[in-house]
């Protein structure tokens, strides 16, 4: 279907990554978001209070992001798309909230935009060090979706996919902005409503009393029914059957997980994106996402005018990782280079996926700040030879 | 040789050391000063969650604290300050523990840990600078935000009345629960002895004026706070073990719109103060009777294990 013309602010804008992360949103159809301050994240939550009574929208302002994110799940429980905004330690608070997600199947988008960590670290600066977090963060075991933009422009793109994947898979959807791409202002264009497709919630057509929660009918994604709609049901963190009820047995719970981990790893064709330039003949391939993906163009031009053979792979979706494709490659060259601003996150994927075919060599960045295109460059000729 | 002694040998093992960012006209700044003169010589131990007083107040090379300082997470303070002041106890020291937090980081995240500390009677001095918003994030709302305040996420204003935390804290029966105001410094003072020769939990409530959020004048942060009391809109009271009140100053008649008008954050034109008066009308009516049922002078110790009278007369 096509997206609701009260909540696309339709033209061309001047804003900054959080602005347009917000207007996403609202693109998408979001009508429900809880938050709590927190630098560098807040302007995202700031925009859609400000702009959310125009379109019939809520935005609550919770008392801490354990409350902001249990609230989505709620409000999403209703058919509502939701959304929750936070950065590093308010995004370690909704770990235990985001694994009730999954396991509820509650589609909902959690945005993150990053600062310099671990603990309070560097809150008005950046950092990309809370990759691994997006992937393991909570406990148990589950698959996730994450996506990186790399601009302004993206900040509202990917949020509409972030809302579609939600929806389409029935998973909170984490949106791994960094500080730099959030606090950045660039020209974003706002397509008109028509143009811009959005995947609504998959209502049942069972009717009511014939009606199982977690009943895929030989599919990988239930379908939902609303809270008020006259369907009985159970929801529920524990383990639980296709009746949503709670089953303490090993067999139910290889099941109820085994379905969680499937639906996005069989579908990891259609989830995974990313951008490639350049990587047929290349002796290197430099690996990298958010704002680090802008940065790393810079070193590859540099060192290209080496007359250095090197590719790009940016990452869109950053969770699934690409792994056929990086298999693929790891035949193919010498070295991926994986600079990112913490110290060697995914390049451990990169180095998994590559299983020794190809070196997986780090740049690392700390955080605070972005690499020095030299130092990727750098890399770059020392992976070449 | 000179014998006058440098700034930095003045003020080196001050609580509050100069140098700080903190910004002019700001409560907190007031409240770091003279809870370092009440505590008349002895150096505490600070426990401070995210907040302008960790940030304004403790970055290098602007660093202030000139005592042991640990910043917590925002949701921690009093939890940390429980297992300080435990093992000092453990260790038989005597130390001052101070937990110096904002509304925040008070009446929002930090509630439950807060909470669980005065239940447990934990021996620390927890100290809320009220400024009714989330300053440190550039202004939000938070549920110390009175009713009818603009603020970033409640662009059409605040429509919930600012939560009674003095009455929530009152309902743990803790040995002491006070108000502070900067516009009133020996009764400050007084306040912070009090608590400092109290043993167990000990809360105090200190409006906090914040220039940059408020939309004030900074060289009438003072006033402004005066006009509060004044207007009876921020009683000065004492809770003594949560159920014997003090009432230690009454409203004297000053409009509150003398406070309302002075700042930009009450941005309806003409302000609306009705649902101020008739905030402070139901306060004083809640107050007086408190006052009245359950008196702190002259009244019997009703409930609490720690032996409390004329805890202030000792205490001047």
């Amino acid at each position: 279907m096509k997206a609701d013309p009260a909540g696309v602010l339709t033209g061309a804008h001047y804003l900054d990554g959080d602005f347009a992360c917000g207007e996403g949103a609202m693109a998408a159809g979001c009508r429900f978001t809880a938050g709590y301050p927190i630098t560098p994240s807040t302007e995202v939550v700031e925009r859609i209070a400000r702009r959310f009574p125009t379109m019939g929208g809520l935005f609550i302002q919770m008392e801490d992001e354990m409350a902001s994110m249990a609230a989505i799940v709620g409000a999403s429980w209703t058919g509502t798309k939701t959304l929750t905004v936070t950065s590093g330690p308010g995004f370690s608070l909704m770990m235990e909230n985001i694994g009730l997600a999954v396991m509820m199947e509650t589609p909902c988008v959690v945005v993150n935009v990053q600062r310099g960590g671990p603990s309070t670290g560097l809150p008005t600066m950046t950092g990309q060090a809370d990759m691994m977090q997006a992937r393991w963060g909570s406990h148990g075991d589950y698959e996730i979706i994450a996506l990186s933009p790399q601009s302004p422009q993206e900040a509202f793109d990917l949020m509409i996919d972030a809302f579609n994947l939600a929806e389409l898979y029935r998973v909170p959807v984490l949106f791994m902005m960094d500080e730099c791409v959030g606090h950045m202002t660039e020209k974003v264009v706002i397509p008109p409503a028509e143009e811009i497709e959005i995947v609504p919630r998959t209502l049942t057509s069972v009717p009511p009393g014939e009606y199982w929660p977690y009943h895929v009918n030989g599919k990988y994604v239930p379908e939902f029914a609303r809270a008020g709609d006259g369907y009985r049901f159970h929801t529920t963190g524990l383990t639980h059957d296709e009746r949503g009820y709670p089953d303490m047995s090993a067999e139910c719970q290889e099941k109820c997980v085994h379905r969680l981990l499937e639906k996005i790893k069989n579908n990891a064709d259609k989830i995974v994106r990313f951008d490639e330039e350049q990587t047929d003949g290349a002796d290197v391939v430099v690996v990298s996402y958010g704002i680090t993906a802008r940065v790393a163009r810079m070193g590859v031009d540099l060192a290209r005018k080496k007359g250095l053979k090197v590719g790009i792979i940016r990452l869109i979706v950053v969770w699934p990782f690409p792994e056929k494709r990086i298999r693929e490659l790891a035949g193919n060259i010498k070295a991926f280079v994986v600079p990112e601003i913490n110290y060697g996150q995914m390049v451990l994927e990169v180095e998994r996926c590559a299983a020794g075919q190809a070196s997986a060599i780090c740049v690392p960045h700390g955080g605070g700040g972005v690499h020095d295109p030299n130092d990727i460059c750098e890399a770059i000729v020392r992976a070449a030879k | 040789m000179s014998t006058v002694a440098s700034p930095e040998e003045l003020y080196c093992h001050n609580v509050l050391r100069p140098g700080n960012t903190n910004c002019a006209g700001c409560g907190m700044s007031i409240g770091l000063r003279w809870l370092d003169e009440a505590l008349d010589g002895e150096k505490p131990t600070m426990v401070i969650p995210a907040c302008c007083g960790i940030v304004t107040a403790g970055a290098f090379p602007t660093t202030a604290f000139g005592v042991p300082t640990a910043a917590s997470t925002f949701a921690s303070a009093a939890a940390v300050a429980s297992g300080i002041s435990n093992v000092y106890e453990l260790n038989g020291e005597s130390n001052v523990v101070v937990c110096w937090t904002g509304d925040g980081g008070t009446y929002d995240i930090g509630v439950a840990t807060l909470s669980a500390a005065a239940e447990r009677n934990e021996n620390v001095l927890y100290i809320c600078y009220d400024n009714e918003i989330y300053g440190n994030t550039g202004g939000q709302r938070s549920s110390a935000t009175p009713e009818g305040v603009v603020t970033s996420t409640t662009p059409k204003g605040k429509s919930e009345r600012k939560k009674d935390m003095m009455a929530i804290m009152a309902g743990h029966r803790i040995p002491y629960a006070a108000t502070l105001s900067v516009a009133h410094r020996d009764d400050f003072l007084r306040k912070i002895r009090t608590a400092r020769k109290t043993s167990g939990f000990r809360f105090l409530l200190m409006l906090s004026p914040c220039p940059t959020g408020w939309k004030s004048d900074p060289e009438e942060s003072i006033d402004l706070i005066s006009y509060a009391v004044r207007s009876g809109l921020f009683p000065l009271y004492e809770i003594f073990d949560g159920i014997r009140y003090r009432l230690n100053e009454r409203p004297d008649g000053m409009p509150v719109e003398e406070y309302v008008t002075r700042q930009r954050r009450y941005t309806k034109v003409p302000t609306d103060v009705a649902p101020l008066k008739s905030y402070i009308e139901d306060q004083w009516r809640y107050l007086d009777a408190m006052a009245k049922a359950f008196p702190a002078d002259g009244g019997v110790n009703p409930c609490h294990r720690i032996p409390s009278e004329d805890h202030d007369r000792k205490g001047e």
